[in-house]
C-alpha cells in the first residue's frame, strides 16, 4: 500500500517537472506570442544618465499608440531618471494627446545593491528588493518590457519569465545593450541572452553580433 | 568683468567635463595645500593660457593642447567641486594681466548643452552621455580614458570612436606622444545613430502591421 503511494507521488512530481520543462523550452525556443493588433501595456525600465538617453532615443520612434498604458521603473537613489521620462511623457501628450498615446506612470524601485555595499548587508536588501519587484510585476504585469540595463531591469525580466512560465502574463522583453558596449556583453545583457530570458536583444556594434549571434545588430541607436 | 568678456568673446573655449563621482573623489584627494601650489605654478604657462585642474593627467594633457593650438582663450571645468578656487582667485587676476585667459567652472548642471555650444574644442571623460552630446554638435572632442577610476568598460566606446576617427583618445600615460601631434582636420564626423530599424524590429516581433507609419513624435 505504502509502496504504490510513493509511486504515484513520484509519477506526479515526474510529470511535474516534465511539464515544466517542456513549458520553459516551448517558451525559449518557440516564443508564441499572441498576435496583437491592440495596445501592449508596457514596462520600461529605465537606468542611469546614458542609459537613460539611450532609451529615450528608442521610444522616440517607437509609436507610443501601440505601446500604452506606460510604467516607468528607475532606481530608488535615481531621480534624474523619471524626471526626464516625465518631461518626454509631457511632451507626447502635448503634441498627440493623452487619448492617442495614453497614460504614463512613474515608479521607483529598491535596488538589491548599492555600489560598495557588505555582503552581508546586501542579502537583506537583495530579498527586499526581489520582494519589491515582485509585487510592481503583480500589479503591472506588462506586455513588453523594455530594458538597456543595468541591474535593475534583472529581477524584473526574471519575474516576467516566471509570469511565463506559470501561464500568468505572457510578456515580450526586449533588451538592448548599451552603446558603450563595444567588445563583451554587460553582465546584465549577458545573464539575460545566456539564460534565453529575453526575447530579442540588440547590440549596437558589429563585433557583439559576431560574438553574441543570436543578438541583432542593425545600427547605432546614438 | 564686462570688460573682460568683451575682450575674450573671439577667444577660443575649451570646455571641460569629468562628470562622475569617480573624478570628484579624486579631485578631494590630491586637494592638498603642497600639491596645489605645485600645479599653480607648473601650470600657468607662458602663453598666457591658464590651465588647473584636478586631475594630474588631464593637466599635463591641456598643456599640451594648448602649446599644440597656441593658447586658448578660456577654459571651462565642470566638475561637482573645484579645489582651487582660493588659490585661483588670488592668482586670477595676475594672469588676467600677463594675458588674456580665463578659467571659469561650474560644479553641477544637469545640462551641458550650452556650454558645449560656446566650445572649439571638447575635453571629455570617457562617460556616453557626454561623448554623444559633443558629437552631435560636431565639435572636436578629446576624451580623457582614466583607467584606474573608471569602469573598463567606457574605454571601449572611446577606443573604438577613436579608430574610426570621430574623436581623439588620449591616455595619461601616452597624451604627450599621441596628442602632440594631433590634427583636429583628420576628424570625421560622426553620423548620427538611427533607433528607427530597432523600433521596427520590435514592432515586427510583436507582430504590429508594418504598413502604419503615423508616428507618434
Amino acid at each position: 500500500m505504502e509502496s504504490s503511494t510513493n509511486f504515484v507521488l513520484l509519477l506526479l512530481l515526474t510529470i511535474g517537472v516534465v511539464v515544466t520543462i517542456v513549458r520553459i523550452l516551448a517558451i525559449v525556443y518557440k516564443r508564441s506570442n499572441p498576435k496583437s493588433s491592440q495596445p501592449l501595456s508596457s514596462l520600461i525600465v529605465l537606468g542611469s544618465g546614458g542609459h537613460t538617453a539611450e532609451m529615450l532615443n528608442l521610444l522616440n520612434v517607437l509609436q507610443m499608440e501601440r505601446f500604452k498604458p506606460r510604467f516607468y521603473i528607475a532606481a530608488a537613489t535615481d531621480n534624474m531618471s523619471l524626471q526626464k521620462a516625465g518631461v518626454y511623457e509631457d511632451s507626447l501628450v502635448d503634441k498627440a494627446g493623452v487619448d492617442a498615446v495614453g497614460r504614463a506612470e512613474f515608479m521607483q524601485i529598491y535596488r538589491s545593491r548599492e555600489v560598495g555595499q557588505s555582503y552581508i548587508t546586501s542579502i537583506g536588501t537583495t530579498t527586499i528588493a526581489m520582494a519589491h519587484a515582485l509585487w510592481l510585476m503583480i500589479k503591472i504585469r506588462p506586455k513588453v518590457i523594455l530594458c538597456n540595463g543595468p541591474g535593475t531591469c534583472i529581477p524584473l525580466c526574471v519575474i516576467a519569465f516566471f509570469f511565463k512560465v506559470l501561464g500568468i502574463r505572457w510578456s515580450s522583453i526586449f533588451y538592448v545593450e548599451s552603446i558603450a558596449r563595444v567588445r563583451r556583453l554587460s553582465l546584465s545583457g549577458l545573464l539575460l541572452y545566456k539564460l534565453r530570458i529575453v526575447d530579442q536583444l540588440f547590440v549596437q556594434w558589429p563585433q557583439l553580433k559576431e560574438k553574441y549571434p543570436r543578438a541583432h545588430y542593425v545600427g547605432c541607436l546614438m | 568683468m564686462d570688460e573682460k568678456s568683451g575682450t575674450l568673446k573671439e577667444k577660443k573655449v575649451v570646455f571641460v567635463t569629468v562628470g562622475t563621482t569617480c573624478f570628484d573623489a579624486l579631485v578631494r584627494a590630491v586637494d592638498t595645500p603642497e600639491v596645489k601650489n605645485e600645479r599653480i605654478h607648473k601650470y600657468s604657462n607662458s602663453n598666457g593660457s591658464w590651465i588647473i585642474h584636478s586631475h594630474q593627467d588631464l593637466l599635463e594633457f591641456l598643456e599640451i593642447m594648448c602649446k599644440f593650438a597656441g593658447g586658448f582663450g578660456k577654459l571651462l571645468f565642470a566638475c561637482r567641486y573645484f579645489p582651487f578656487q582660493q588659490s585661483m582667485d588670488s592668482s586670477h587676476n595676475q594672469t588676467v594681466e600677463n594675458g588674456p585667459a580665463v578659467l571659469e567652472y561650474f560644479t553641477f548642471s544637469s545640462s551641458i548643452a550650452d556650454y558645449l555650444k560656446e566650445a572649439s574644442l571638447v575635453i571629455s571623460h570617457a562617460g556616453s552621455g557626454s561623448i554623444f552630446e559633443t558629437l552631435r554638435l560636431g565639435k572636436p572632442l578629446i576624451v580623457v580614458v582614466n583607467e584606474d577610476l573608471m569602469d573598463n568598460n567606457q574605454s571601449e566606446l572611446a577606443e573604438e570612436l577613436a579608430e574610426r576617427k570621430h574623436l581623439f583618445c588620449a591616455r595619461p600615460q601616452t597624451s604627450y606622444e599621441t596628442i602632440a601631434d594631433m590634427d583636429t582636420g583628420s576628424l570625421i564626423t560622426y553620423q548620427l545613430g538611427d533607433a528607427e530599424p530597432v523600433a521596427k524590429l520590435i514592432s515586427r516581433y510583436l507582430e504590429f502591421p508594418d504598413d502604419k507609419l503615423t508616428y507618434v513624435k
